[in-house]
């Protein structure tokens, strides 16, 4: 809208230099958002020594792919990747499958006893049972190690519930739902002829948010796994990135080769993981403003 | 009323609530699995809080656990720790809220004056990229970057002749960098908000403005601020509402033995004496006494942002 406001005026001065002041601003923040990610990905393809002394700015130097060769003899990133791939695809599937299941009734008005339901649902998002009763709970019930529980723990986000639900109350109008119910449909036919084909905004909202979320966590990994076989790949990338640079800062003389070798591996092991996210990510960010935008619509 | 009378009421009552009931059967079968999954995950270990007033035996489990009172809860009261958490708490806390606040506003503000669409969009969708990140990424970017030894940042200080500096590893600085680090991954995405509440200001308005020799400054100041003003507000006192609430994941990767001075906060403090320590009764005991702090702070600062602006998250 501004734009076509904007247009009225086209050749004033001040309109130019106001055009160029925000141009350099927006210069300047893409620079600062990209430039970091950009240094990364041609590191990885330098010569470590070359990185660490400072000399790779712009373009990579002393061309190297030891580190990637590296991550791609050993194992760890490849089960990490293979682990991480079942845990998001089934994942994500439970969650939908669980946040739909309870939006849709909840979406109801004709639910008896909705207010009440909903205070259960609404009612963890504030109070929780704490990560050692969690912990000693679900341990207790055979859950630690086990596989399921990467498919399961934090699966249903209450939020997301709500998203949802005030989704499809705006989308399906109540005179719906009752010219189905004069048809003949009950409520199970009604929510897989009607609601599930409208529902498609939302599934692709929570599909992004929930396959991110999973891909991305490392904290039911680091609580409930032992495994290593059962890693995530973020598990793997944090012994990489993080717990192996604490010890290196600590001045110990390892031999100088290996320590460069390292740094290979570190840069390549960020670009490695964030691959299907820079595949994927053109067709996903339409979706993202509709994420937020459906989110805050309860206003 | 007579008890004769009353009786079939009541009857007709119940009949109707039955009726209702029944009539959305399919309904409470589709909210089995979610109930479910709260009763496992969220109601059962709500059960397990009160090893928080027990000392906590392995062998004899939750329940058989002998009382101890509130003797955890003074434990941490009269600890060593409990100042120092708090103060971190509160400092990381509110220096992100102070430094990461205005970062989306701005942004919204210089990316709704370009004037190209396309630009406009694109520059958007790059700006929500770092958002994407994991926080393990975000963490080992950070390491490599700022290393003491290795780090990109120290190898250009030192090309240009200065001391490296051990950003990772200095009490001093790890606020600055876990607050700066948040700002430069989520500031694009949190502004996605404005953006469309600048949408939503009724075009009309700038065009007055222009009738009456508004330069574009101008307009922004008088026309889009005002217009998102009860957005920030908003959102502004909600977030004050978590204060306390802050996550474990980041500042747990970027703790170490240098900087935990001032990185040690509660939640990590909970995962500490919880997890590492097996700790258990006492670890619970902090983190019921952070959940309690959060639910009052969030309950009231719901409440202000009711009663100004007409909007709570319930």
């Amino acid at each position: 809208m501004n734009a076509v406001i904007a247009r009225k005026k086209p050749g004033s001065r001040e309109d130019r230099i106001f055009d160029a002041v925000i141009f350099v601003l927006v210069a300047l923040v893409m620079l600062i958002t990209v430039y970091p990610l950009y240094i990364v990905v041609v590191a990885s393809f330098s010569a470590p020594m070359d990185v660490i002394s400072g000399k790779v700015w712009i373009w990579p130097s002393g061309f190297n792919l030891e580190g990637y060769k590296r991550i791609f003899a050993n194992n760890d990133i490849l089960i990490g990747y293979r682990n991480t791939l079942v845990y998001t695809v089934l994942g994500t599937l439970v969650s939908i499958v669980l946040t739909m299941s309870a939006a849709y009734p909840l979406s109801r008005s004709k639910l008896y006893g909705r207010n009440a339901v909903m205070f259960l649902f609404a009612f963890t998002m504030f109070f929780r049972g704490g990560m050692i009763p969690t912990y000693l709970t679900l341990k207790g019930m055979g859950l630690y190690n086990n596989l399921a529980v990467m498919l399961l723990f934090g699966a249903l986000s209450v939020y997301n519930v709500i998203v949802a639900r005030t989704f499809l109350q705006n989308t399906i109008p109540n005179e719906v739902y009752e010219a189905a119910e004069v048809d003949g449909s009950n409520d199970l036919q009604t929510f897989f002829q009607i609601v599930l084909p409208l529902s498609m905004p939302i599934l692709a909202v929570l599909t992004l948010f929930y396959a991110v979320g999973i891909w991305n966590n490392y904290f039911t990994g680091l609580i409930y796994l032992k495994d290593r076989s059962r890693y995530p790949l973020q598990m793997f990338l944090r012994e990489i990135l993080v717990t192996q640079a604490d010890s290196m800062s600590d001045g110990l003389e390892a031999d100088m080769n290996k320590m460069l070798v390292q740094e290979s591996v570190k840069y390549g092991a960020i670009v490695i993981s964030s691959v299907p996210m820079i595949i994927l990510y053109p067709f996903l960010q339409k979706f993202f403003v509709k994420g937020v935008m459906i989110g805050a619509i309860k206003g | 009323m007579t008890f004769s009378t009353r009786t079939p009421t009541l009857t007709r009552k119940s009949h109707l609530v039955w009726r209702s009931i029944k009539r959305s059967r399919y309904l409470y079968l589709f909210l089995l699995p979610a109930l479910a999954y709260l009763i496992v995950f969220n109601y059962l270990p709500m059960y397990g809080i009160q090893i928080a007033f027990k000392y906590y035996s392995p062998v004899k489990g939750i329940l058989g656990s002998k009382w101890i009172g509130l003797d955890n809860f003074e434990r941490f009261f009269h600890s060593y720790y409990f100042g120092r958490l708090i103060k971190n708490t509160l400092v990381l806390s509110f220096y992100n809220l102070l430094a990461g606040f205005p970062f989306p506003i701005l942004l919204a503000l210089i990316f709704n004056e370009i004037k190209n669409q396309r630009t406009k969009k694109l520059v958007q969708t790059v700006s929500y990229v770092p958002h994407f990140i994991s926080i393990i990424v975000l963490v080992g970017i950070l390491n490599l970057f700022f290393s003491q030894s290795t780090g990109l940042i120290n190898a250009l200080r030192k090309n240009l002749g200065m001391e490296p500096v051990g950003f990772l590893n200095s009490p001093g600085l790890f606020p600055s960098m876990y607050v700066w680090s948040g700002v430069w991954q989520h500031a694009g995405w949190n502004a996605i908000i404005y953006i469309a509440a600048l949408t939503g200001i009724d075009p009309q308005l700038h065009e007055a403005a222009q009738m009456d020799g508004a330069t574009r400054l101008q307009r922004i100041w008088h026309v889009n601020i005002p217009g998102i003003l009860p957005t920030v507000i908003i959102l502004f006192i909600m977030e004050i509402g978590r204060v306390m609430n802050l996550g474990f994941e980041k500042i747990y990767l970027m703790q170490n033995q240098m900087n935990i001075e001032t990185s040690q906060v509660i939640s990590t403090f909970v995962y500490e004496t919880g997890m590492l320590n097996m700790d258990y009764g006492f670890s619970t005991a902090v983190d019921i006494f952070n959940n309690v702090i959060n639910i009052i702070l969030l309950l009231t600062f719901n409440q202000i942002a009711k009663r100004v602006g007409d909007y709570s998250l319930f």
